[in-house]
């Protein structure tokens, strides 16, 4: 089931949270709401869960105008950024929670947590605690308890930023999986641009209350539509006008045509690629990219002088 | 949402009933015939010897308490020894306990055929006199510094006191420049609560005074033996010695919200463990919950 | 007791320092049997002084019976209905917002700053002879509830407040999301996580219900067999030069403290059994 969120204004007091948001979420996608602390994001996701009420606008899912209707009414399955476990039931007892309020035989109930333990991958720990289970272990139950109640919709907000860094790049692995398995709408809120880039189909770009630009992240990092998104979705040097993406700076020796001059200070090496943070005789301090082989063709060092010249280069007009 | 409504009047009305038309009425009754009485009635040589007694006491059970009251939450929370549970326990004891049963304990300690009782025979005399008050006040208000000391100690942890050791400092210098002034609010507010239960205490004093007036009679007691001499005709000096009692219950009352150690520990003085789970909640300053490692406990706002 | 036994810090120099802990504990201990185990050992010693046969007597006495079983049948009522409206006032101070909120909250802390006996005048001048509302609670079993009622009402209060302010509201709104309603989220997921604390509440409003004496004693008129709670009847006991008689209704008493002080602990270590 598709969602679609029609002209969505939210306010806290004075503060705007959602300003005029329209944005259409396409059935069985897993999209990404991308943005900085406090743009929005969050917010949207909870009026879409029902949650929070907008002050104006609607929230569709399907073709039904659930705006009106409380968030049990909705059949979003959501997952919050501290798993917020029922601490005082095991495992097994939180997955089961929806299904016991919907009243379902026990038979029922005990084959659909059993399904989706296997699911999740936590069939041994179904009579621990939540205390018991490791960060990624809690937010696996979050999901299946989620899915437990057979959501149109699952929502996720920040569901990997309680957990350490090497597991969040497990769990987003396996989300993607879980998605191409389970195929249901899923929104996914995050602040990481590198999470939503590797796990979303569709990124919608949020930043202050306002929708900057909705596509697949080859879109939003081959055409940002302004200078926010790019310099959100990637690292971007500004020259003047123009905005260069430091893999688009070509470096080389020799002045050529309209190369301007620059020295290396300082060159940091990132697994096969390799950071140059230059300076300009003017004081602009710039970044590129290049590759091991091509750093190494330079012979480049600190304190080597070079000529670069952008590639690519994108301007914006207003 | 009529439920929030019902809730919220069912829950302002229960109190209104119990709390606030009882405390607005001992000073209607007070002021009843007029001011002059009840001035009258608070100023005689009476009641003024009980005032005086009950704050004498008060002024030597409330250091002694404050002071071991650190002495003993420090011992509680920093060292382990066999028996550091039963230490808690007998901490704690003083608030489960009937006051009547204090009192009697006292009775039988220090009255004739019991243990101590050698000691009138020596010219020190415990019972119906000021130090047998003295002690009874002090057992039953013994917990509370404690019980406030012992969850910030045990939430600040041993990190300052480790630097300040690794930096130079004596262990008595890092006890006075570093530890107490973490537990300062702390102590702060066990020391309201400390007073205002020595200042209110009656059961117990009631046995081991002998309520001899003008002699052991605390004012709490004067309250009682006025209101028995009055019999409930003419009660106005048992209630303007109430006014009094009142108001400092009632700056009690503000000094404990003043000096309450956090947002969050709105519980009784019985927490931390070892002693009422109330709330096993520590106590943290108000408004930064989790900046734990602040050395001078803040005291903000609820 | 050696200054080198069991020392949580272990190096020298660390908080009072070894020496300075061993002291430390030395004085603790012996101020706490001064002011406290000493008198209690001497009431227990009291009360088998002339052998546990008459101790049983004494306590199997009518008058003792019948004030016992009122004490405990009282506190009993009253730390059932604190349950109920503890929580009810806990529940609308931390979720519920009103002008004057801060005031009353700071109000709940009054039963225990006023001294007893002030609440025991003025609950008489309300609900006794010469009570504004016509009613007449005095030497009555129902004026000595309300007595125990005004000063117990701040424990079950004070001992939810901050299990509520706490708790995850992330808990309640998944339970929504998931399809549970107001009352199926109340049942499930909040009850069960503040009911440790409820009791911890009840437990010590039980143990101060059972003990109390001067909130109780002028408005319950101290009717032998009808109104005479167990404090009131050792104190009676004392008045008529009986000690022995008073010393074994109050080991019966202190046994209760003790029964309550242990259930409380166990409350306690129920409850955080379930924390991350």
């Amino acid at each position: 089931m598709g969602i679609t969120v029609v002209e969505v204004t939210k306010k806290f007091g004075d503060f705007v949270a959602l300003d005029d948001v329209t944005v259409a979420i396409p059935e069985g996608s897993l999209t990404a709401l991308l943005g900085p602390s406090g743009s929005g994001k969050s917010t949207l996701l909870r009026v879409i869960a029902g949650l929070e009420d907008p002050d104006r606008g609607q929230v569709l899912l399907g073709a039904d105008d659930v705006t009106s209707r409380p968030a049990r009414a909705r059949g979003v399955g959501m997952v919050f950024q501290h798993y917020a476990a029922f601490k005082h039931m095991t495992v097994w007892e939180n997955v089961a929670f929806g299904l016991k309020v919907r009243k379902r035989p026990k038979a029922e109930i005990g084959r659909r947590v059993h399904e989706l333990l296997e699911l999740v991958q936590l069939e041994g720990l179904a009579k621990r605690y939540p205390a018991q289970l490791s960060g990624g272990q809690r937010q696996r139950m979050a999901l299946a308890r989620a899915l437990a109640v057979d959501p149109e919709v699952l929502l996720l907000d920040e569901p990997f930023g309680a957990v350490d860094a090497r597991v969040r790049k497990e769990l987003r692995a396996w989300l993607r999986r879980l998605h191409d398995e389970v195929h249901v709408t899923t929104i996914i809120v995050t602040h990481d641009q590198e999470e939503a880039m590797e796990v979303a189909g569709q990124i919608v770009v949020i930043n202050q209350g306002r929708v900057e630009q909705v596509g697949t992240p080859r879109e939003l990092y081959d055409s940002p539509a302004n200078e926010f998104v790019m310099s959100f979705v990637g690292p971007v040097n500004r020259i003047g006008d123009t905005f260069v993406r430091p893999r688009d700076i070509s470096l080389g020796l020799e002045p050529d045509g309209d190369s301007t001059e620059a020295m290396v200070e300082r060159i940091v090496h990132l697994g096969f690629e390799v950071r140059a943070e230059l300076v300009r005789d003017d004081g602009q301090h710039l970044l590129a990219q290049l590759t091991q082989e091509e750093a190494q063709a330079l012979e480049l060092e600190r304190g080597l002088i070079v000529y670069l010249k952008p590639s690519r280069e994108t301007v914006f007009t207003p | 949402m009529t439920g929030r409504y019902a809730l919220r009047f069912g829950a302002l009305g229960y109190l209104t009933v119990l709390l606030l038309v009882p405390v607005g009425l001992v000073f209607y009754r007070t002021f009843q015939h007029g001011l002059h009485p009840a001035w009258a009635a608070a100023t005689n040589p009476q009641a003024q010897h009980a005032l005086w007694l009950t704050l004498i006491i008060a002024a030597i059970a409330v250091p002694l308490n404050t002071a071991f009251g650190v002495v003993l939450g420090i011992a509680l929370v920093r060292h382990r020894f066999p028996g550091r549970g039963l230490l808690n326990a007998i901490v704690d004891l003083p608030l489960a306990l009937s006051p009547v049963v204090v009192g009697l304990s006292l009775y039988l300690l220090y009255g004739t055929g019991g243990w101590l009782a050698g000691l009138s025979e020596h010219g020190v005399k415990i019972l119906f006199s000021l130090p047998g008050m003295t002690l009874a006040t002090i057992f039953v208000s013994l917990p509370f510094v404690v019980r406030e000391v012992v969850p910030v100690l045990r939430e600040i942890g041993t990190d300052q006191e480790q630097a300040a050791e690794t930096l130079g400092a004596a262990p008595f210098t890092t006890f006075r420049r570093i530890t107490l002034p973490a537990i300062r609010w702390a102590v702060g507010y066990g020391v309201v609560l400390t007073t205002a239960r020595a200042i209110g205490e009656f059961g117990a004093v009631s046995i081991v005074s002998g309520r001899i007036e003008g002699k052991t009679e605390t004012l709490p007691l004067y309250v009682q033996s006025q209101f028995d001499s009055s019999l409930g005709v003419d009660p106005t000096g048992a209630f303007a010695a109430s006014v009094v009692l009142a108001l400092i219950a009632l700056m009690t009352v503000l000094a404990m919200r003043l000096f309450r150690p956090s947002a969050a520990s709105l519980a009784m003085p019985l927490r931390g463990r070892g002693g009422f789970a109330g709330a096993a909640v520590s106590t943290r300053p108000a408004g930064r919950m989790r900046s734990v490692s602040e050395t001078s406990g803040s005291k903000e706002e609820l | 007791m050696g200054t080198s036994s069991a020392v949580a810090v272990s190096r020298p120099g660390a908080v009072l320092g070894r020496a300075g802990g061993g002291l430390a504990r030395g004085i603790a201990v012996g101020y706490l049997s001064l002011i406290v185990l000493v008198p209690l050992a001497a009431l227990v010693w009291s009360s088998r002084a002339q052998g546990l046969g008459t101790f049983w007597d004494e306590v199997t006495k009518p008058e003792a019976a019948s004030a016992l079983k009122l004490t405990l049948g009282v506190a009993l009522v009253v730390a059932a209905f604190n349950a109920v409206t503890g929580t009810a006032i806990a529940w609308v101070l931390v979720r519920d917002s009103f002008p004057g909120k801060g005031v009353v909250n700071a109000v709940i802390d009054l039963p225990f700053a006023l001294p007893t006996i002030v609440a025991s005048l003025v609950l008489l001048e309300l609900y006794g002879p010469s009570s504004p509302f016509g009613v007449d609670l005095a030497f009555q079993r129902a004026g000595i509830v309300l007595a125990l009622l005004f000063v117990t009402l701040p424990f079950v209060v004070r001992a939810v407040q901050p299990v509520l302010l706490e708790l995850d509201r992330e808990m309640e709104e998944a339970a929504e999301s998931l399809g549970a309603r107001r009352l199926a989220i109340f049942r499930r997921i909040l009850f069960p996580n503040l009911l440790p604390a409820i009791l911890s509440g009840v437990a010590l409003a039980f143990a101060r219900a059972v003990g109390e004496f001067g909130s109780v004693v002028l408005i319950s008129g101290n009717r032998a067999f009808h109104t005479e709670v167990a404090s009131v009847y050792i104190f009676g006991q004392i008045e008529s030069d009986n000690p022995s008689g008073a010393a074994a209704v109050s080991v019966v008493l202190l046994l209760i403290s003790l029964a309550v002080l242990l259930a409380i602990g166990a409350f306690r270590h129920w409850r955080t059994r379930h924390d991350r």
